[in-house]
């Protein structure tokens, strides 16, 4: 996989289909599995580390039916790809940050990938867009099975799949979808949503997950509980409550728009402004200001811009991306000056192809 | 962000919150890096627990001077914190102490072994210790074979370390005769 490439293209999962996708980002399913016959990656020492690692790497290539993967070894990438890597969600941070034998196996269109040696053996992920955990779950179960076929993962008839942390131990699944909540937030009426969703176990994070801070109104909802229910009901439990949160979502637009119509579309037009003409720009303010602009075309008050263009600059306005694109390391004032250019061209482009 | 149960009685006896004297009502445990902790918060506590968690400078949380975090852990018999902290898995060697300062566990025999004290545990953060989803299509039988696998490969790392390379040939034989004998040579080993 040449990653050099991937700087002008956007995974699948940003295509902005799928059901409620101008709330619904993307749906994302993992599962977390280990080998039983090999300690957790915090006892396992360099020789052990890189068996795993050779193993797990030959089964992943060699599934049968699945996706056709590219094979990372992230060990020997650049600081700036394992970045770029996190900035596309195909990697996590810790995985990213972390040292020994490591891997990651990427489909074609990124909607799926198989981290080797991050918290565990061996995390598997699939990323769609829209609400579509369904078709996630499909697909994750297939590609589970085929390596259950080869391989003996831990497993008790009491604790289920056995994981490094025993907050992730039975199903091994973390069920996420990712929202876009711009009326919640500049209502603030987000912390009730989030109270409620608390107290149904159910946890909020920001946009990269654990740890990470809410940018530009992107929240990820995800399962907490791991054990004592099935992975239907996990999902059957986002499922049950996603809805209520789009709904509400919704209603908050709806009212913005019917008594602040006029404030509404200044401050979504200045966004959209300053986005298209600013000289130098930080990546909060570009998430911010991008945030009310993606409100802004679904609510119809920009009509030359399409939700596609707005999701990929999300990413490709990042600091790795940046870099990568440009070619060359910039340092945070540089990179505001890329970022700006960047966007400049970028929406010259796309609000051209929309016409 | 650690993991509140709502509405779930407390094992035990009733807690107190942590940051005023209230009765508490919610229950968290966290798995931070730094190692496992349970925090007990009324309402009005846990909302303040929630607005400052959202704010990432939130690992350095200020704790009142008598609330250093209590360690999730329920003894059993007589046996003492400092007793239960030295007991160690025979197969990856990680101490129980470790396990509480990292929040990791060493290997899969991990729950067995330390399995009385990691029930309750369980118990805080999923409200549930049966497992009722998918099964893998192997037996838990051959599976729990394997665990020794890991003891056999650490003595074998141990031996070699210390240069005894008699049976260090001893080891690495049984670890082929095990592998073999779970089926495990022709399609799950490496190379």
């Amino acid at each position: 996989m040449d990653l050099d490439s991937l700087t002008h293209i956007s995974g699948s999962w940003l295509r902005g289909t799928g059901p409620d996708a101008d709330i619904v980002v993307s749906s994302r399913i993992r599962l977390a599995r280990n080998l039983a016959r090999f300690p957790f990656i915090s006892r396992a020492d360099g020789d052990l580390r890189d068996e795993i690692a050779t193993l797990l790497k030959s089964q992943v290539m060699d599934l049968p039916t699945s996706p056709r993967f590219n094979y990372l070894d992230v060990a020997d990438l650049e600081q700036i790809d394992r970045q770029f890597l996190v900035e596309r969600q195909l990697i996590s941070r810790e995985h990213a940050d972390s040292h020994g034998s490591r891997g990651v196996a990427i489909s074609d269109e990124e909607h799926v990938s198989l981290m080797i040696n991050e918290e565990d053996h061996l995390r598997i992920q699939v990323l769609q867009s829209g609400l579509s955990l369904d078709s996630c779950w499909d697909l994750i179960q297939q590609i589970d099975n085929q390596l259950d076929e080869t391989l003996t993962f831990a497993f008790n008839e009491r604790l289920g799949y056995l994981t490094a942390c025993p907050t992730n131990v039975g199903t091994g699944i973390r069920v996420s979808v990712m929202l876009h909540l711009p009326a919640l937030v500049l209502t603030k009426e987000i912390n009730k949503a989030f109270n409620a969703l608390h107290k149904i176990n159910l946890a909020v994070r920001g946009l990269y997950g654990e740890g990470s801070q809410a940018m530009g109104d992107f929240y990820q909802i995800s399962n907490q509980i791991t054990l004592g229910k099935s992975e239907q009901q996990l999902i059957d439990g986002l499922k049950d409550v996603i809805p209520n949160i789009i709904k509400y979502e919704r209603k908050v637009r709806d009212e913005l728009v019917r008594k602040n119509r006029r404030e509404l579309h200044d401050q979504i037009s200045r966004a959209y402004g300053i986005l298209q003409t600013a000289q130098t720009i930080s990546s909060e303010e570009t998430m911010q200001r991008l945030s009310s602009v993606r409100m802004g075309i679904n609510l119809e008050l920009i009509d030359d811009l399409g939700i596609p263009a707005v999701n990929e600059l999300l990413i490709h306005t990042q600091p790795a991306h940046l870099q990568k694109f440009y070619n060359s390391e910039l340092e945070v004032r540089e990179r505001n000056e890329a970022r700006a250019r960047f966007l400049r061209g970028r929406l010259a482009e796309r609000r051209g192809e929309q016409n | 962000m650690g993991f509140p149960t709502a509405n779930r009685p407390a094992i035990g006896r009733m807690k107190k919150c942590r940051r005023c004297s209230k009765p508490a009502t919610l229950h968290i445990t966290e798995m931070r890096e730094g190692g496992v902790h349970e925090l007990h918060l009324c309402e009005t506590c846990y909302q303040e627990y929630l607005d400052f968690s959202e704010t990432p400078e939130d690992t350095e949380a200020p704790e009142t001077p008598d609330s250093s975090p209590e360690i999730a852990i329920e003894l059993s018999g007589d046996q003492t914190l400092e007793e239960l902290d030295q007991t160690a898995c025979p197969n990856c060697g990680i101490s129980f102490r470790e396990f509480r300062s990292q929040g990791r566990l060493g290997c899969p025999h991990d729950y067995t072994e330390f399995e009385n004290e990691l029930l309750p545990l369980l118990e805080n953060i999923h409200g549930e210790t049966q497992h009722c989803g998918k099964l893998p299509t192997r037996a838990a039988d051959s599976s729990h074979r394997q665990y020794e696998l890991i003891r056999l490969r650490k003595e074998l790392q141990q031996a070699v370390a210390s240069e005894e390379y008699e049976s260090a040939a001893q080891l690495r034989d049984a670890i082929v005769a095990l592998e073999s004998e779970l089926g495990l040579t022709d399609n799950e080993t490496a190379d």
